[in-house]
């Protein structure tokens, strides 16, 4: 099963247009890339090898594409054969596989302990943070793609800005009509309620449920399991008050909103701070409906 | 060519804190970052902020706790601002909705931390650094603030005048990563750089792969100098395996550390008999160390720290983020064993000399967090104590870029007040190799004219993408890789005369390898092979600014440790260290430290806990 094919008809118009007027840079570039297609095969064909000799190795197909280099607008798949080291993330060995095979190799990462949520791709099927997946509880060859349903950037990358447009709708910021009046004072909230809402604040905007989602991939307008677990957070929060709950209830029941999802959990399942997104959805819908609004 | 009033470089706690706070005092602000805010590095921030907000405290004892755990290289003024604006910058995150741990009467929770005389730590699970920067983030999108991300700030447009004081900022360049588009950034009235931290320098470390300190390199090399730069912090509970930290919060819980006879150390082997594990960070860094040296380390590696006894609603009330995380990257149950530790490079207490509102020597260029050294942490920094740092200094730096007014600094930046040179003879030659082409050219100052000084630098960044781009050469990945093993190896917790040296040499071999440099991916999209080759060249600045100050600096203080000099020399060091960049031959400088305070001076005593 692959992911998806990317369009490439702006790439192409592009590329034709730079070809009218071929500059020394682009032979350079060009004579460079032969090179390094060489270079690559070279050294994967002896890891091959190495691999057969050696049982504690790890093997990886991964997604590549790239719409502005030769050999890579057709998408295909890399192998990487990586040494295993006990503890070692599906992260850890595309960084060893980039550092030691192929510095063309690209996907977003940055924190590695599943928090800065850049890495969530598609991980043998599933969609998974990469720093947080451990390679011995995977089958081999290990497959890494793109997520899906969204638009490939670049071997692992993704367009990310229609999953931030979602979750900028649902007004994400706190809000409310009054503060305590003594300066240096904060709002009271009882434990209880901040327990409520703490598994909704955990969210860390990798976009998993949004990937993982048929809705999602088939309305591009819902706003998706993240952005309306963003508004249950708010909508939950005691601090903000009533009328404001109002406010955030007409919001995600709106035509693309909650009454979009048809609870099949596959959001739940693949997000990696165990957020109970079907769950926060469905109390939402049970909140517009107690609170007499319209329903689609 | 885009245009604001100010730029703020970096998304993280800091950056979008100045820019609300920039906005707020009626500024066109804009924040340009190689991240999305919400993959900021803030974000894995886990114990709390230090705040003093009840009667029984109070911001006096919030500084004496700052300055005695600075080792009293602390600058008082920028301390004391820390201290008294940490309260309302708290209430002001929780009126913006921050949910903060709560007691039972729904008042924001404290607890303790190492080197506090109370417990003033507020905090949010062991997950404060999430909801602080996504709670910001939420006022930047509330706001309206325009946000470039994943654009790569390369070099900072600053005039090239001899002195670094006559010299002007007038924006930035920046590398889009998505389109390879390079483009000059304008900024009317300022710059501020809040980039955080330069962890990556090192081989074993809490900091994210992004961590490669590109404003401090940036700044140093337009004239700007590095301050206390050998000062490093190494937290002492770090996972074995990556480098992922286990918050200080489970010892301000309670939590023990072990060694591998099952002794609790910190008291039997008399590392600090009074506070034992809640000692500060240096201390209890050494410790483990000495043990694992003495040969009562587990696994010759790491210690134990055991949190079993607080019982499992406790651990899962409070420190539940702990549990995944050594679930996840070390496969220990908090739950029902002890979890495996080391130290490892945690934060930097040095970085762009500012003073205490932010401003560099180079007019209209700021620093703010842990890119910037005011300096409040001096020679360690105490747990809690760097996010209210982001908060309090970048709403300053926001708000003075914006041209509010503000008074008089009382920290001076550059050669201002009193100086002094350092008579240190390096034996390695540091700083520019000399022979580069445009990939490897140090990117200070082109121009002395002020409209021209931007276009001039996106020249020069173009040339250098060009450049790389094209020609062949080294991939900038093993360079990466041998400074920060020989950073880990030499320049660690532990540092001697003859190590140090060494690493000055393999660094000057670096920077020679690094003259060949080229990026082998040829794309213009999403090229992150270019980017890393770029911040390479940063962490090879930084490397060597670093190494110097630990060389010259020649006593024991804070978290600086010389096997040769195993004492603090008051009468000699009670002054910051500083590196200046010199157009590419760097020079080591000190200026004396600031005791005194407001109402007080803070005379060193004995750091004993």
């Amino acid at each position: 099963m692959s992911t998806q094919t990317p369009t490439q008809t702006e790439e192409s118009s592009e590329t034709d247009a730079e070809a009218d007027v071929p500059s020394k840079g682009d032979e350079r570039r060009d004579e460079k890339r032969r090179r390094a297609a060489e270079e690559r095969a070279r050294r994967q064909a002896e890891e091959a090898e190495k691999a057969a000799a050696d049982e504690e190795t790890v093997e990886l197909k991964v997604f590549r594409y790239d719409p502005e280099v030769e050999g890579k607008q057709e998408p295909r798949f890399d192998t990487f054969h990586v040494p295993f080291t006990k503890g070692m993330t599906v992260l850890d060995a595309l960084m060893y596989s980039r550092d030691t095979y192929d510095s063309s190799l690209t996907f977003r990462h940055s924190c590695r302990q599943a928090v800065c949520g850049s890495d969530a791709m598609f991980v043998n099927g599933g969609q998974k943070l990469a720093c947080k997946t451990q390679i011995a509880e995977l089958e081999q060859p290990i497959r890494v793609e793109p997520l899906p349903h969204a638009e490939v950037r670049k071997d692992l990358v993704v367009d990310m800005e229609h999953f931030y447009d979602q979750m900028e709708a649902v007004e994400p910021y706190f809000q409310t009509n009054e503060y305590p009046d003594g300066e240096l004072e904060e709002q009271r909230q009882t434990r209880e309620n901040r327990e409520k809402i703490k598994m909704s604040t955990r969210c860390i905007w990798c976009s998993a449920c949004m990937s993982s989602c048929n809705i999602a991939a088939g309305d591009n307008e819902y706003l998706g399991p993240a952005a309306i677990n963003k508004a249950y957070r708010f909508a939950m929060d005691e601090r903000e008050g009533e009328d404001i709950k109002q406010k955030r209830l007409e919001i995600i029941e709106q035509e693309h909103g909650v009454w979009r999802c048809q609870t099949q959990f596959s959001c739940t399942e693949v997000c990696p701070k165990d957020i109970p997104l079907t769950e926060h959805i469905q109390e939402l819908k049970r909140e517009a409906v107690k609170n007499n609004l319209k329903f689609w | 060519m885009h245009e604001h009033d100010v730029i703020v470089v970096g998304a993280g706690g800091a950056g979008l804190r100045a820019a609300i706070a920039a906005q707020e005092a009626g500024a066109d602000v804009a924040i340009v970052s190689k991240l999305h805010p919400v993959r900021s590095h803030t974000g894995a921030a886990e114990g709390g902020i230090n705040a003093a907000l009840r009667d029984a405290d109070s911001w006096e004892d919030h500084a004496y706790d700052t300055m005695k755990g600075s080792d009293y290289l602390g600058d008082a003024p920028a301390v004391e601002a820390l201290c008294q604006e940490s309260p309302e910058e708290v209430i002001q995150l929780e009126h913006w909705g921050m949910p903060f741990s709560r007691e039972e009467d729904g008042r924001v929770s404290q607890r303790p931390f190492g080197g506090l005389s109370f417990p003033r730590t507020t905090y949010a699970g062991a997950e404060t650094g999430h909801q602080m920067l996504h709670t910001m983030y939420e006022q930047v999108v509330k706001r309206g603030i325009t946000v470039y991300d994943e654009w790569h700030v390369m070099e900072l447009a600053v005039t090239d005048e001899d002195d670094p004081a006559d010299r002007t900022c007038h924006g930035v360049v920046a590398y889009d990563i998505q389109s390879g588009e390079i483009s000059g950034f304008r900024a009317e009235n300022g710059v501020i750089l809040a980039t955080g931290g330069m962890g990556q320098v090192f081989d074993h470390t809490t900091n994210a792969v992004a961590n490669t300190g590109d404003g401090v390199a940036m700044a140093y090399r337009a004239g700007a100098p590095m301050e206390d730069m050998e000062f490093i912090q190494f937290h002492p509970t770090t996972l074995p395996s990556t480098g992922v930290l286990i918050s200080e919060g489970v010892r301000g819980e309670g939590g023990i550390l072990y060694n591998e006879e099952g002794e609790r150390f910190m008291f039997e082997h008399g590392y600090a008999n009074n506070d034992g594990e809640l000692a500060s960070r240096d201390v209890v860094s050494r410790a483990e160390l000495t043990e694992v040296n003495e040969g009562r380390g587990i696994e010759d590696e790491y210690v134990h720290l055991d949190m079993r006894h607080l019982g499992e609603e406790r651990i899962l009330d409070r420190l539940e983020n702990i549990l995944h995380l050594a679930e996840d990257f070390e496969g220990a149950d908090g739950l029902t064993e002890p979890m495996p530790v080391k130290p490892g490079q945690h934060y930097a207490m040095g970085g762009i000399e500012t003073n205490e509102f932010g401003e560099t020597v180079i007019g209209g260029l700021y620093a703010a967090g842990e890119c910037a050294c005011a300096s409040v942490h001096g020679a360690n920094r105490l747990g809690g104590n760097a996010l209210p740092e982001l908060i309090v200094f970048g709403k300053r730096a926001g708000r003075h870029a914006a041209g509010e007014e503000m008074g008089e600094a009382e920290v001076t930046t550059g050669k201002d007040g009193d100086w002094e040179a350092a008579d240190y003879e390096f034996e390695t030659e540091v700083g520019e190799t000399g022979g580069q082409g445009p990939a490897a050219a140090d990117g200070g100052a082109v121009a002395t004219d002020p409209d021209g000084v931007l276009e001039a630098e996106v020249e020069r960044a173009e040339a250098r993408v060009e450049e790389l781009l094209s020609r062949k050469g080294r991939n900038h990945a093993e360079i990466r890789s041998t400074v920060q093993q020989t950073m880990t190896a030499n320049v660690n917790v532990f540092r001697e005369e003859g190590r140090l040296e060494k690493t000055l040499d393999d660094l000057r071999e670096a920077r020679e390898a690094y003259k060949d440099v080229a990026v082998s991916d040829p794309s213009r999209t999403f090229n992150t092979d270019l980017i890393h080759t770029m911040e390479t060249r940063n962490i090879l600045d930084i490397a060597e600014a670093l190494t110097m100050g630990a060389l010259a600096r020649k006593e024991f203080r804070g978290a600086h440790w010389r096997k040769e000099h195993q004492e603090r020399k008051d009468e000699n060091w009670l002054k910051h260290t500083l590196v200046s960049w010199n157009d590419g031959e760097p020079e080591l400088w000190y200026k004396p430290t600031i005791l005194e305070g407001e109402n007080k001076t803070y005379e060193p005593k004995n750091r004993s806990y």
